[in-house]
């Protein structure tokens, strides 16, 4: 009895607590909505409603194009570091290798580094090897989407294989061990066991990798080539003007593009999951 | 094995691009070989936001054949090392006054070709050659503005003391402490409390900084906010009543407003900052002649006062006064009468690190 | 950091040659797995790093580019100022503040989370996620309308007596912003760690007549420590950094950590500084999570 009330006690408690959160994570959210339709141009003020900053979009083709160049650089970017960062996270938590540990600590460096000295950074590097290259090859190269697309590349790759590390650490080990014993051979035992248990962890470290990509404003800032302008960094150097409601609009519709792929996705794994789930019922597996 | 092998490697690729550093980007350049209104390729501007008008940019395009592609920064130091990295990209860049010395100096600029420029005599001849570009081979100014203070007179009343000491003197701003907003950039907040305390804004006399220091770090308990973005909407929003910002953004602010006639701007009676943003070259531009073209049509008597009247800042267009709307050219925001107080910040060399230490440590 | 999990050639090195031939097999192909990122780490990444790492050396010049050729040690000598101390000291504090409120208000979340049926804890957590994908920036200026004073939650407060609130440019926005910013980075690896808890230990507990509390202090919190942990630095470090955030909600009127070298860099144009700064931040840490990871747990 004493047990039963101790259970239900705090169910309302979580619950508050999670509408609250909710509540709170999604506020901001609301109000960039709200204004995303406001007549008036000066934000926070309600002016009658309108869909004519949505019309703009259309029209803005600067918006447009730095819309386009954060897109493809983040999916671009998103992929690269999501296969090396699987890469590496299969490497540090199965594999004992010579420079592991150095690897390891490198893989940590990206997280903790401040953003404007990796933008720093990166401008240096490529300046000088693009000079570098020049003097002995004679080519000369300027920054643009490929040094964009690079640098994320290598921000993100840590952050996937954490990601990814964390899903390989907690899935059984002898499962694969099983595989091998049923004489399944490396390849397949991945194929078969280890990629479908760390799905969700890779899924897991490329929607963060994108995120980060679609998000990152200083280091893009440094190392973009002109007309390869990034959306976050075109909004960065609008604030003097502040942030009009054509940006709410921006906002919104990245955000339903965002929910679509989610939503996209997850109906996939659900079905790769239920098939997934047959297939290992018809070999008497564990799900 | 392979692992050492690796590491060595990067060593060794550092090292040698370290090496090319000290080699790369020395180049004293010299004056591209341009003919009046030729170009060699689409125009890339690497500009401040908001800065151009779009039609001024259409307009090129049409008459000239080629496009205009523009980017934009929001602080001449986040620009300048790209720029000055060499292989930037871009042909006209927009550095302010004391960027202008920083980067004259370390040969970060290509020389102009005067004669294809022949529209630079338009300029007034305060503006050229400027103090801070003395042969006038680099630059050609592009618009000008001063620093001050954006008011709110249902707050302060129509004969408000207009100094400085509306933020630094505690007995002026108790009526209104907690609603002032200082811009976040060193050298003009220091250059203020200077000014207040009757010093030069360029001092490198450790004594008088340390001085500012004490009367802006007195005055951050009274302010709202360090805003160098959004403090002309903070003024108009009615969020705060006394606002430190650059004439242009706050007379746009003030036309933004419901009622402009509650506000205004101005330089107070210390004194204050003049300054000019310039069009330049980057030492490596590849399009040079499309961009002398592009300065040359900005120089136009008429572009020029095109873009006054689109971006409420002063023309240093000499020329182009005819063509500026009337009440632009009579409002005192963007064409104050005395300008006798107003100094350029100029680059204090070593003294500069001495300004931004200064300012970390007065916020606290 | 992860040692005992190798399903492979842990133990069998001493047993014969065959194993060791296996073992070498084993370290060849983790190497080959792991060379392609291993290597574009050092190109990009290990290399630039060493370039700054080079520039903490050199000196400013009087134009604020760096000079390559008089090396010393000024830019750490600088490190020793007080100015650097209180800037430290002060994010260090923010940054707990921050992490503490994220663990107490995250904690519960994934609790909840982890006992829904799948779907609606998937659906929560991609729930959680979704405000990210907005721009950051934008979000920011979000809160700025919501808590300025003539925000909503100031109309809500006018309307129901308590009058006006401005939280607008006070610390509370600050930190307000940052557990606006880094709640995710809690709740996830929580929720990674609670999701593996096995349920049998926590009724093991009750049915040896632990109460409640006793139960989470003894079974259920040191068998998530690993997502705590995870989760406290994943938001301690990113709030030690963070600089756009309190210069929008909060004014800008303390220095902080991030800012603090942003202007070394982007103001003043002080690399030298800039860069010994971000080194023993970098440093500290590193330092300090593998302090961490060895004492609270090694995995999730």
């Amino acid at each position: 009895m004493s047990q039963a009330t101790n259970r239900r006690l705090p169910i309302w408690a979580l619950r508050l607590n999670g509408s609250a959160v909710l509540l709170f994570l999604y506020a901001p959210i609301i109000l960039l909505l709200v204004f995303s339709f406001s007549a008036s141009r000066i934000p926070g003020q309600w002016g009658g409603f309108t869909t004519e900053w949505y019309a703009t979009l259309f029209d803005d083709s600067r918006l447009q194009r730095t819309i386009s160049v954060s897109v493809r650089v983040a999916l671009i970017s998103t992929v690269i570091a999501t296969v090396l960062g699987t890469m590496s996270a299969l490497a540090l938590e199965r594999f004992k290798f010579r420079g592991r540990r150095v690897f390891d600590a490198l893989l940590y460096l990206p997280i903790i580094i401040p953003d404007v000295t990796m933008a720093v950074m990166m401008l240096m590097f490529f300046s000088q090897s693009f000079n570098l290259v020049e003097a002995v090859f004679g080519i000369a190269i300027t920054k643009g989407f490929a040094t964009i697309v690079i640098s994320h590349v290598a921000f993100n790759i840590a952050f996937v294989s954490v990601v990814v590390r964390a899903r390989i650490a907690g899935m059984d080990a002898t499962l694969e061990q099983a595989a091998s014993d049923l004489y399944a051979t490396r390849w397949q035992a991945f194929r078969f066991v280890t990629l479908p248990l760390i799905a969700p962890g890779v899924l897991g470290g490329a929607l963060l990798a994108v995120t980060l990509s679609l998000d990152d404003v200083v280091v893009t800032q440094f190392v973009a080539g002109p007309g390869s302008t990034t959306l976050p960094v075109y909004v960065f150097s609008l604030i003097r003007k502040g942030v009009t409601p054509t940006i709410n609009a921006v906002s919104v519709i990245m955000l339903v593009a965002s929910l679509i792929l989610v939503a996209g996705s997850v109906g996939l794994q659900r079905a790769n999951a239920s098939r997934g789930r047959q297939q290992l019922q018809t070999t008497g597996g564990t799900s | 094995m392979r692992t050492t092998k690796l590491k060595l490697a990067g060593v060794a690729v550092a090292g040698a691009m370290l090496l090319a550093a000290c080699g790369g980007g020395d180049d004293a350049s010299s004056a591209a070989a341009c003919e009046v209104g030729t170009t060699d390729g689409d125009l890339y501007l690497y500009n401040w936001s908001e800065y151009i008008d779009p039609d001024l940019k259409t307009a090129f395009e049409e008459q000239y054949g080629v496009a205009v592609i523009e980017d934009n920064y929001d602080s001449n130091e986040a620009m300048q090392p790209i720029v000055a990295e060499g292989n930037s990209g871009y042909d006209v860049i927009v550095p302010s006054d004391y960027m202008v010395s920083i980067m004259i100096e370390e040969g970060s600029l290509m020389p102009l070709n005067l004669d294809a420029i022949p529209n630079m005599a338009n300029l007034d001849p305060v503006f050229y050659p400027a103090p801070y570009d003395p042969t006038g081979a680099y630059t050609a100014a592009y618009q000008w503005g001063t620093t001050g203070l954006g008011v709110d007179l249902t707050v302060l009343g129509e004969d408000t003391p207009r100094t400085w000491g509306l933020i630094f003197d505690p007995e002026l701003s108790a009526n209104f402490g907690g609603n002032i907003t200082l811009l976040n950039d060193p050298r003009e907040t220091l250059g203020a409390a200077l000014k207040y305390l009757g010093y030069s804004l360029n001092t490198t006399s450790a004594e008088e900084l340390d001085e500012a220091k004490a009367v802006v770090a007195d005055a951050v308990a009274r302010i709202a906010a360090f805003d160098s973005d959004q403090y002309d909407e903070l003024l108009v929003s009615g969020q705060t009543q006394v606002a430190h910002g650059y004439s242009g953004n706050m007379l746009y602010g003030i036309y933004d407003a419901e009622n402009p006639d509650d506000y205004t701007y101005f330089v107070p009676d210390e004194g204050g900052t003049i300054w000019t943003d310039n069009m330049a070259l980057p030492f490596d531009a590849p399009h040079p002649c499309t961009a002398h073209t592009f300065i040359n049509f900005i120089l136009d008597a008429e572009n020029g006062a095109a873009l006054t009247n689109w971006n409420l800042y002063g023309s240093p267009n000499a020329a182009s006064e005819p063509f500026i709307d009337a009440e632009v050219l009579e409002n005192e925001i963007v064409y104050p009468a005395d300008r006798s107080k107003l100094e350029f910040i100029t680059n204090t060399g070593d003294f500069e690190t001495n300004f931004s230490d200064a300012f970390s440590e007065a916020k606290g | 950091m992860v040692e005992g999990r190798c399903s492979g050639g842990g133990k069998a090195v001493s047993v014969g040659i065959a194993e060791a031939k296996r073992d070498r097999s084993e370290r060849r192909r983790g190497l080959l797995l792991a060379l392609p990122s291993f290597a574009y780490m050092i190109l990009f990444f290990a290399v630039p790093l060493i370039i700054v790492l080079v520039y903490s050396f050199a000196t400013r010049t009087s134009t604020g580019s760096t000079s390559l050729s008089d090396w010393n040690l000024d830019a750490y000598r600088k490190l020793g100022e007080p100015i650097v101390r209180n800037v430290v000291l002060r994010s260090v504090v923010l940054a707990l503040v921050t992490t503490a409120i994220c663990l107490l208000v995250a904690y519960p979340f994934a609790w909840f989370c982890a006992h829904q049926r799948p779907v609606v804890r998937n659906m929560m957590l991609v729930a959680v996620m979704i405000p990210f994908w907005t721009n950051f920036l934008v979000r920011n200026y979000a809160w700025r309308l919501l808590l300025s004073s003539g925000g909503p939650i100031s109309s809500f407060t006018e309307a129901i007596g308590l009058g006006e609130t401005n939280i607008l440019f006070t610390k509370t926005a600050v930190v307000i912003g940052l557990v606006y910013a880094y709640l995710p980075f809690m709740i996830l690896p929580l929720f990674a760690s609670i999701d593996r808890l096995d349920r049998r230990l926590v009724e093991a507990g009750r049915d040896l007549y632990g109460s409640g509390s006793q139960t989470f202090r003894r079974i259920v919190l040191p068998l998530t420590m690993p997502g705590v942990i995870a989760g406290s630095i994943l938001v301690f470090v990113p709030s030690m950094g963070a600089y756009v955030t309190p210069e929008l909600l909060g004014g800008g009127k303390e220095t902080l950590l991030g800012s603090y070298i942003v202007t070394q860099f982007l103001t003043a144009r002080n690399w030298p500084v800039g860069a010994s700064l971000s080194f023993v931040l970098m440093a500290v840490m590193l330092v300090s999570t593998i302090i961490y990871f060895r004492s609270g747990g090694k995995n999730l």
